[in-house]
């Protein structure tokens, strides 16, 4: 009997069949059935593996300029080539993946933690609503991508002298990205605290003389969770494209240290005699984002509770 | 309904003077100085003196409250004594390009309808696309349509556009040598030849945009004709005997484009925003690539300029999605 019910897809289990179902089996299992979101997870997992084990693994290094060797197509021991100074195209896409990434999941956190902030005070506190929620109105009416431009152009040198130039560039970019993307999760953040707060629990709470800060982090923040994750999961993969789109402009990290957005406008100027080197950075972004994106569509699907257990 | 909009224009002001206080004092406050291209042969008291000519020497709110009286007073004058010939701005002093030293207006004038044609009919095609897949998406939800719909729409906005544009030049004039890889804004259309080569010349930059724009706007249409499939009125007209088409091309389909409508007004100011990068790849000297080359020539005017304009777009279209919602939908009451 258990084999049968085990066996079966999950639409057709009866809600009392398992004697211990958490919230977060559920969503595992809910996330399971979606199979974009899973092969999308499985690419994820091998390009973020790819990436942090990859130049350990990998004996060519990524700086390393071989003048004799340039320009070559792929091979056994350049298995993608090597660039106009003859540095492996492997090793670089590897490097180049480290930071794309390292920059999308940062400017995640930081867009994620403003937003959240400014999403819970406004839901929460009825005096801050207006202001707040005024002050996110603004932020979406501001052309984004030109005031990123802007921004990157105008504080790059100052930075760059200030914490060294990769660093300096990497707090910029970082701040930039985070700073101007806050603004969609600020607003569900808002919705889902506001319906939350006006929950029998949270009155319960209130009523036997629990402070403020704690209802809001022990009882509002885990029960509006489930938005703020699948706002960071797409967060990451548009911060991956805004900081290739950057790179891509030309604004973006210097043209030693690798993103893969760099490496593509790199490889631009010799489209015309070597295009696979274009093809590469590019399917390696679009890949991240396609993967990422299909898992914040699974993880929506499995966290909202009117889809679940269906 | 007029009370609504004299209210939301007004509440625009406010919003665009912040968003102008803004951009002025981000460019403002950067480091960055508009002597730094001038020749080291200069003699720094020399180099003081433009710098007051330019203004540079007085205090911040006043350089300020000159800008925006320049852009919102001086500006509009000059264009309507250019469009009417009637004298009316006098000699008051222009925004001016540090670049060239003409005005911004002008040159913005110029480089305006190369970005309005190409950003233009992308989205009517993105339009012309994203409506029936979107309707045939939701009429036959989860056939093999509606699965590779939903595929090619993911792909759609996931794949940036830097990288679609990039691989339609290595496919189409790389390799096939069918369309030019950069596009021409020196070609006037004359004959049947020039036009054919503007034809050609837009395919690759129109369909990059549309592509993106379409793959957005087929998930609303999909969810919103989803969302009345299901309504009572749909089983009312069918109960009446209407044919099926008529059900969904004129019942469903009118009511379900409600929301797509204020979607694609929302969207019509990212556009602008997003065709700076396939500007920059298809080489359209459009306004994105106005942008790009004014940021890195540090040429502060023409930046605040396109900057704010491209805020005013926002703001004016916000405003545009909002109001046609209401007279397209009268349950929407503005009071």
């Amino acid at each position: 009997m258990t084999d049968v019910i085990a066996a079966g897809p999950p639409a057709e289990k009866p809600a009392t069949a398992r004697a211990a179902r958490s919230q977060w089996s559920d969503v595992w299992r809910q996330f399971k059935s979606h199979k974009g979101a899973m092969v999308g997870a499985g690419i994820f997992t091998f390009i973020i593996l790819a990436v942090v084990v990859g130049p350990y693994v990998w004996p060519h290094s990524a700086g390393l300029i071989d003048i004799r060797a340039r320009n070559q197509g792929p091979s056994l021991l350049h298995p993608l080539g090597t660039d106009q100074l003859g540095r492996d195209m492997l090793a670089r896409m590897m490097a180049g993946g480290k930071v794309s990434i390292t920059v999308g999941v940062t400017a995640m956190l930081l867009s994620i933690a403003v937003g959240t902030t400014v999403g819970v005070l406004a839901g929460y506190f009825r005096r801050l609503d207006n202001p707040l929620m005024r002050m996110t109105d603004l932020f979406l009416a501001l052309p984004l991508l030109p005031l990123l431009l802007v921004m990157v152009m105008l504080f790059r040198e100052s930075l760059s002298g200030a914490l060294g130039p990769e660093t300096g560039i990497f707090v910029l970019i970082v701040c930039a990205i985070g700073l101007t993307s806050w603004m969609q999760s600020a607003r569900i953040v808002r919705s889902a605290v506001l319906t939350v707060k006006e929950q029998e629990f949270v009155l319960a709470a209130r009523s036997i003389g629990t402070r403020r800060r704690r209802i809001i982090f022990r009882h509002i923040l885990p029960n509006v969770l489930s938005p703020i994750m699948v706002a960071a999961t797409l967060g990451i993969a548009s911060a991956i494209i805004t900081e290739s789109a950057l790179s891509f402009l030309g604004l973006g990290f210097p043209p030693d240290f690798p993103t893969w957005g760099r490496l593509l406008f790199d490889a631009v100027d010799y489209i015309q005699q070597y295009p696979q080197r274009v093809l590469w950075p590019g399917l390696a972004i679009s890949l991240t984002v396609l993967s990422v994106n299909y898992i914040g569509d699974g993880l929506r699907d499995a966290m909202d509770p009117r889809i679940r257990g269906r | 309904m007029l009370n609504y909009v004299i209210r939301r224009l007004l509440l625009a002001v406010p919003t665009l003077l912040f968003i102008s206080l803004a951009i002025f004092l981000l460019l403002d406050l950067a480091p960055g100085d508009p002597m730094a291209q001038m020749p080291l042969t200069v003699p720094p008291e020399v180099k003081e003196k433009i710098r007051i000519a330019l203004g540079l020497g007085e205090p911040m709110y006043v350089r300020y409250l000159l800008w925006l009286k320049q852009f919102f007073i001086n500006e509009p004058l000059h264009i309507i004594a250019n469009m009417t010939g009637w004298d009316i701005a006098g000699g008051a002093q222009r925004v001016i390009s540090w670049q060239t030293r003409s005005p911004v207006a002008d040159i913005i004038a110029q480089r305006l309808p190369q970005t309005l044609t190409v950003v233009g009919i992308s989205y009517l095609v993105a339009i012309l696309i994203a409506v029936p897949i979107g309707v045939i998406s939701a009429y036959r939800q989860y056939s093999v349509f509606d699965q590779i719909g939903t595929f090619v729409s993911m792909i759609g906005f996931s794949v940036p556009t830097f990288f679609t544009g990039v691989l339609l030049i290595v496919i189409f004039s790389v390799q096939l040598g069918w369309f030019p890889s950069i596009y021409d804004t020196q070609l006037r259309v004359t004959s049947w030849d020039t036009f054919w080569m503007q034809v050609r010349q837009m395919v690759m930059p129109v369909t990059v945009l549309a592509l993106f724009n379409a793959a957005q706007i087929s998930r609303f249409m999909r969810s919103s004709m989803l969302d009345n499939l299901n309504q009572d009125y749909v089983r009312t007209a069918r109960a009446k005997g209407l044919t099926e088409k008529v059900v969904v091309l004129v019942h469903v389909l009118r009511n379900s484009l409600i929301p797509v409508v204020t979607v694609v007004a929302l969207g019509i100011p990212t556009i602008f925003g997003g065709a700076i990068i396939t500007e920059q790849v298809f080489k359209v000297n459009g306004l994105g690539q106005l942008l790009i080359t004014a940021i890195f020539a540090n040429d502060i005017p023409m930046v605040q300029t396109l900057t704010f304009i491209f805020a005013v777009l926002i703001v004016f279209f916000n405003l545009i999605a909002d109001v046609l919602y209401g007279v397209l939908d009268p349950r929407i009451r503005y009071d």
